[in-house]
C-alpha cells in the first residue's frame, strides 16, 4: 500500500516502512539501544533526503526509548541525577548540533559529514566494542571472574573539580566529564540522527564506572530526553520532521523492540556486545565503501533555498 | 476617391490578421486542478485540442503540435563529485535561478523537423532551447545545451521525471483533432503550472494557446505539511507527544510483570 508523505513529498511502500521499523526495533531491544545509526541509512537508501531521514528518525527513537525507560524505571533501575546531570550537558550539545546541521545543508556538505562521520564513528566503535568484548569472551572461556569494574584504575578526569555523588549508581565523579558526555552524545545525535545510546552505554560504564544495573535505563532516559528536544529542534529550524514517517516508524519500532528485548535475554551479555561490535563495524564499514568507491552519479540536484538569489 | 482608399485601408487591416490568424486553437485539458492526497502516485492528464480552420485558411493536413508544461518556478543547485584524498565529495557547484520544476515538451515529431533551428531557439521549443538561467559569477545567463552542468541537470531532472520531452506524444485523431497525455510522477512538485500548445506549419509558428493547471495538497497531508512549516514549534511538540505516546502505549500493552 503506498502512502504519501508529506514532508518527504514521496510515495513509500507503508509495509516496507512498518517492517523496517520493526527490523530496526527488534535490533535495537536486544541490544538496548536506539537503532538511529541503522534506520537513517536505510531510509537514506529508499530515497528519502537525508536531512528529512535525520530528522524524522529522532522521533522513533524518543518512542523506543520512551518504552524501554518506562519499563527499567519499573525495575528501578535509572539513576535520575546521573541522567539530569548528563542531559545539561546533552541540551546544549542538542541546540550545537542542530545550529551545525542547519549550516552544514545551506552549505550542501551535510551529505559528506553525515558520511565521514558516521565512517569514523561506526568503525571505532565497532572495533572497541569488538576487542572489549572478545577479551571478556576469552576471559569467561578461562574461567576468571568477569570484572567490569576495575577498582582503583583511575583515569586523569576523575581528579577534576565539582564531584558529584550518584546514589543509585553508587559513583562519586566530577561533573565536569558527565557534562562533556552529555554534550558529546547532544551533538552527534542531532547531527547525525541517531541516539547515541551505543555510545553512551560504553562510555558510562568504560569512563564513569557506572554499573550495570542502572547504565541501560539511565542512557535510555538520557537518549529520550535528547531526541525528543532534538525532534522539536529539528521541527522549529529546519521543519523537516515527517511525522507520518516517524509515526510508522515508531510504531514498527516499539513493537521490534518487545521481542527484540525478549530475545536478548537469552543470550549472554559479552556475546551480545560481540553481535552488536560486529554489526555497527559493518554499517561504519558500508559508509566507507560509499565513500571511496567512486558514485554511479557525480552530479545531484537539490533544492537551493535561500534569499541570496 | 479618398473614400475609397480609406475603404480598401481597412479592409486591408480586417484581412491582414485574419490572413496570419488563419488558423486557431481550441485546446482542453481534463483537469485543471490536480489534488495530491495519501494515495497519490502520480497521474496523468489528458489534453484535447482542435486546430480550427476558416474561410480563410488554407487547407492543411501537415500540422505539428508542440505542448510545453512547466512547473512552478524554482532556485536548484546542481553539484558535481570528486575524488578528494580518496573521498568522493561535492567539489563544484552551479546554481540554476528560477528554472521551473517540472518541464514537459510533447510534440507530434522529432523537435528539428518541425522547424529551423533559428525558430525553434527562439521560440524556446524542447529542452534544448528552454531557457534554463544559471548564475555564473555575478552574471545570470543560459548556456550552450551541452555545457556539462546544463546537461547533467537536465539528465538528472529526466531520470526523476520532472523533466521530459517525447517527439512522438501527440497524436492526430483526425486531420485537425489531436490528443495528448501529460504524465505527472509522484513527487510533482506543487503550484501553479502553464500549459503552452503552439501550433506549427511549414516550418513557422501560426498560433498559439495558453491554460493553466494548478496542483495542490489536499485533507490531511495538506494540513501536516502546512503546520510543519507555519507551526514548527507546537507541531514539534506534538511530534514528540506521540512519539511519547506510542512508547508509553508499547510499554503498558507488552508489559510482562
Amino acid at each position: 500500500m503506498q502512502i504519501y508523505l508529506p514532508i518527504a513529498d514521496l510515495p513509500v511502500n507503508i509495509f516496507v516502512i512498518f517492517a523496517m521499523g520493526v527490523v530496526v526495533g527488534f535490533i535495537s531491544g536486544m541490544f538496548g539501544i536506539g537503532g538511529g545509526f541503522l534506520m537513517t541509512p536505510l531510509l537514506i537508501f529508499l530515497g528519502i533526503q537525508p536531512a528529512v531521514a535525520v530528522a524524522s528518525v529522532t522521533g522513533h527513537i524518543a518512542a523506543s526509548s520512551c518504552s524501554g525507560a518506562l519499563s527499567y524505571w519499573r525495575r528501578h533501575a535509572v539513576d535520575l541525577s546521573l541522567a539530569a546531570m548528563l542531559l545539561v550537558g546533552g541540551f546544549l550539545g542538542t541546540a550545537a548540533g542542530v545550529t551545525l546541521f542547519t549550516k552544514l545543508r545551506s552549505l550542501g556538505q551535510l551529505d559528506l559529514t553525515i558520511g565521514i562521520s558516521y565512517v569514523v564513528l561506526l568503525t571505532v566503535i565497532g572495533v572497541l566494542m569488538l576487542m572489549e568484548s572478545v577479551r571478556a569472551i576469552l576471559r569467561s572461556r578461562r574461567g576468571g571472574p568477569q570484572q567490569l569494574r576495575r577498582p582503583g584504575s583511575h583515569a586523569w578526569f576523575h581528579g577534576l573539580p565539582f564531584k558529584v555523588r550518584f546514589k543509585r549508581s553508587r559513583i562519586y565523579v566530577s561533573a565536569i566529564p558527565v557534562w562533556a558526555i552529555g554534550f558529546l552524545i547532544g551533538f552527534i545525535g542531532s547531527v547525525l540522527g541517531i541516539g547515541g545510546g551505543f555510545i553512551l552505554v560504553p562510555m558510562l560504564i568504560y569512563l564513569l564506572r557506572v554499573p550495570t544495573a542502572t547504565v541501560i535505563g539511565t542512557s535510555m532516559v538520557v537518549t529520550l530526553v535528547t531526541m525528543a528536544s532534538a525532534l522539536v529542534m529539528h521541527a522549529v529550524t529546519n521543519h523537516l520532521v515527517d511525522a507520518v514517517l516517524a509515526l510508522i516508524l515508531m510504531v514498527g519500532g516499539t513493537i521490534g523492540a518487545q521481542f527484540g528485548a525478549r530475545a536478548g535475554y537469552n543470550i549472554r551479555a559479552d556475546r551480545l556486545r560481540l553481535l552488536l561490535g560486529l554489526l555497527v563495524l559493518a554499517v561504519g564499514l558500508r559508509f566507507a565503501y560509499d565513500l571511496a568507491v567512486k558514485p554511479d552519479d557525480l552530479y545531484s540536484v537539490r533544492p537551493y533555498e535561500d534569499t541570496l538569489l | 476617391m479618398r473614400r475609397a482608399a480609406l475603404l480598401t485601408a481597412l479592409l486591408a487591416l480586417a484581412i491582414a490578421p485574419a490572413e496570419t490568424r488563419a488558423e486557431r486553437l481550441v485546446t482542453s485539458l481534463s483537469n485543471h486542478q490536480v489534488m495530491v492526497t495519501s494515495s497519490f502516485t502520480g497521474e496523468e492528464l489528458v489534453l484535447f485540442g482542435t486546430v480550427e480552420q476558416d474561410a480563410a485558411s488554407k487547407p492543411r493536413q501537415n500540422y505539428d503540435i508542440v505542448v510545453t508544461i512547466t512547473g512552478p518556478r524554482q532556485n536548484l543547485v546542481t553539484r558535481r563529485k570528486d575524488r578528494v584524498i580518496g573521498i568522493w565529495t561535492n567539489v563544484d557547484s552551479r546554481f540554476f535561478v528560477n528554472v521551473p520544476s517540472y518541464l514537459g515538451v510533447l510534440t507530434t515529431r522529432p523537435i528539428p523537423d518541425i522547424a529551423n533551428r533559428e525558430t525553434l531557439r527562439r521560440l524556446g521549443v524542447g529542452i534544448d532551447n528552454f531557457i534554463l538561467t544559471q548564475r555564473i559569477g555575478t552574471d545570470l545567463a543560459d548556456v550552450v545545451p551541452d555545457d556539462p552542468f546544463r546537461s547533467n541537470f537536465v539528465r538528472l531532472q529526466r531520470q526523476k521525471g520532472l523533466y521530459l520531452e517525447e517527439q512522438r506524444a501527440i497524436t492526430f485523431l483526425s486531420p485537425t483533432l489531436f490528443r495528448v497525455d501529460i504524465p505527472l510522477p509522484a513527487e510533482v512538485p506543487f503550484g501553479a503550472y502553464q500549459v503552452d500548445v503552439k501550433l506549427f506549419a511549414d516550418g513557422a509558428m501560426i498560433a498559439r494557446e495558453n491554460s493553466a493547471l494548478e496542483i495542490f495538497k489536499v485533507g490531511f497531508e495538506q494540513f501536516v505539511a502546512n503546520a510543519a512549516r507555519e507551526h514548527g514549534f507546537l507541531y514539534g511538540l506534538a511530534a514528540a507527544l506521540m512519539a511519547l505516546v506510542t512508547g508509553w502505549l508499547a510499554s503498558v500493552i507488552f508489559r510482562r510483570d
